[in-house]
């Protein structure tokens, strides 16, 4: 199943490497010190996940690249919609600086043979981190390309053995105001809720998120655990979860239910379908003046378009 | 009352203040630290100051009638157009950067979304309160000139409507920008209402 797109390739290592300029000298620090213990903890995946305040090093290249040159750091991490902290896109990034992101402990449940609670750390142990290089397109009509470091989200579902009642999956982004004092105003109905359909959950284009460029998840992009799925709106790549249940109707979203006839489940990235209030047809790519056409699916037709065959796109948008 | 007579160089500094923004803008573009979406902020901030000079023209009559001040009237003018300086740059912007200067899609846009046709309808309908602003079309026009200037209650509302209708979830700025409109509104009714010579009988009768 792990189609490539033919005509992009992979980016070179040398594009992305202007972004090493933005670190300060503390990183550095502290990825000797990651990878000092790393050795001493004998390390089990390909690139296990760093303390905070470190880097990932050595990071396979996955999958589905593009050859789009990624968006700069600096911009990923100041210009973020993530309602927790604010509504403003320079929100996030003042009002999270301070956000603890450990302990955190993710439930999964619902339809799987082994739910349960557990640390971060211990669930993520199994998996080995690799770098996926994806477009996120914003229901907004803005753009970026994002190197995201993470997994497939069906190598964990696996895990906890989905029965086969599961035909859908339910994530839940953490409600704590003290902590997210977006969440002290009644913008939305907290906690913020998102659902896949299993075999949406299962692509291997969809992934959970721990870390960008090669840095663990910074707080206003959705630490320290997100979803990524890359051919849909962005608010469907759900932020800071701490739960993800499998479940047999499809899930009530937080988006849908503030605008139903504006936010629809599905919210796959189409350029043929607007919304109400604006056209989907063009995107402005962060960093570019004049707005460029918005692909089908993000540019992922060729992975995902089967997965809605024989579907009014119109209806389930 | 009136506008009356002045002597331009009397509202210089209304002139500068309304425009001063627009140098911050300039040299922030220049020095790109407009943050990520350069675009959208250069959108947001003329779009911004319009809506704010709109009411500023609007809140002079009201400050002069309480205070008893003469220059809120002189600045009026000052404001007003520069509301529609700002109108067209925010325009100009979504015409050429949002739409790439293609007409067809900006028609589809004014008819087919509410926010745009609103926002159109208070541009256009700025077009002929700037072209009579001057103290010479004030007299040709005579009291016709009065009537015409109404529309500067209509365009404000307008605009405001125009704000709430974009906004995604978080409508409290847009709402903020509505209140001071309908105090703004609230009080021409009120004085409007307390002049008429049938007032008390309307009063009465409301009352019912
Ligand atoms: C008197 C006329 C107008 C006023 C006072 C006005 C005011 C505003 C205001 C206050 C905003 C919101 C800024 C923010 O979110 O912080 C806005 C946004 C916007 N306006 Fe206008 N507007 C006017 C005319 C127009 C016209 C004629 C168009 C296009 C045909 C237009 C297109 C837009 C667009 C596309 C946005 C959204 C910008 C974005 O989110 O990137 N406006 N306007």
């Amino acid at each position: 199943m792990l189609i490539r797109t033919p005509r992009r390739g992979d980016p070179e290592p040398s594009e992305i490497t202007p972004e090493k300029l933005y670190r300060d000298r503390r990183r550095f620090i502290g990825a000797s010190l990651a990878s000092g213990m790393m050795a001493l903890a004998g390390g089990g995946g390909a690139a296990p996940l760093p303390q905070p305040g470190a880097r990932f090093v050595q990071v396979p290249r996955g999958a589905f690249g593009t050859d789009e040159t990624p968006t700069p750091l600096e911009k990923v991490t100041r210009y973020n919609n993530f309602y927790e902290f604010g509504t403003g896109k320079g929100d996030p990034a003042v009002r999270a600086r301070d956000f603890q992101p450990r302990p955190w402990t993710v439930t999964i449940d619902g339809e799987v043979e082994r739910p349960g609670s557990f640390d971060l750390e211990d669930l993520l142990k199994p998996h080995a981190f690799e770098e996926r290089i994806y477009r996120l397109r914003c229901v907004e009509g803005w753009s970026m390309v994002i190197p995201w470091i993470g997994f497939p989200l069906g190598n964990l579902l696996k895990r906890f053995h989905p029965t086969s009642r599961a035909r859908y999956v339910e994530f839940t982004t953490l409600h704590d105001p003290r902590r997210m004092p977006g969440q002290r105003r009644g913008i939305l109905d907290w906690p913020y809720v998102e659902g896949l359909r299993m075999d949406e959950a299962m692509h291997p284009l969809t992934i959970l998120a721990v870390g960008l460029y090669d840095e663990l998840l910074p707080n206003q992009n959705g630490a320290p655990l997100r979803l990524v799925v890359p051919w849909k709106y962005g608010f469907k790549s759900i932020k800071s979860i701490v739960r993800i249940r499998l479940v047999e109707r499809q899930p009530e979203t937080t988006w849908h239910k503030a605008a139903p006839e504006e936010y629809g489940f599905y919210s796959n990235v189409n350029p043929e379908v607007d919304h109400p209030r604006w056209s989907q047809r063009k995107e402005r790519r962060i960093g570019e003046l004049f707005k460029r056409p918005t692909l089908m699916f993000n540019g992922y037709a060729d992975q995902v378009a089967h997965l809605y065959a024989g579907m009014d796109l119109r209806k389930y948008f | 009352m009136g506008a009356g007579r002045f002597r331009s160089g009397s509202t210089l500094p209304a002139w500068l203040l309304a425009a001063a923004p627009l140098a911050r803008l300039g040299w922030a573009t220049v020095n790109d630290s407009l943050g990520a979406n350069p675009v959208e902020a250069l959108a947001h901030q003329t779009g911004l100051w319009s809506l704010r000079l709109l009411l500023l023209a609007l809140a002079m009559t009201p400050l002069r009638r309480l205070t008893g001040w003469r220059w809120p009237l002189r600045v009026r003018r000052a404001f007003g157009v520069m509301a529609f300086v700002w109108a067209l740059l925010h325009f100009a912007i979504y015409l050429v950067l949002d739409q790439g200067l293609d007409p067809v899609v900006v028609w589809e846009d004014v008819v087919k979304r509410p926010f745009i046709t609103v926002g159109f309808t208070a541009l256009v309908l700025l077009v002929p309160l700037a072209a009579t602003s001057t103290d010479g079309m004030m007299r040709r026009l005579g009291g016709r000139w009065k009537r015409l200037h109404r529309l500067a209650y209509v365009v404000p509302v307008l605009a405001v409507l125009h704000f709430v209708w974009l906004v995604k979830a978080d409508l409290r700025e847009p709402l903020i920008y509505a209140a001071i409109l309908a105090l703004l509104l609230g009080l021409r009714l009120r004085w409007w209402l307390a002049g008429r010579p049938a007032a008390s009988t309307i009063q009465t009768s409301s009352r019912l």
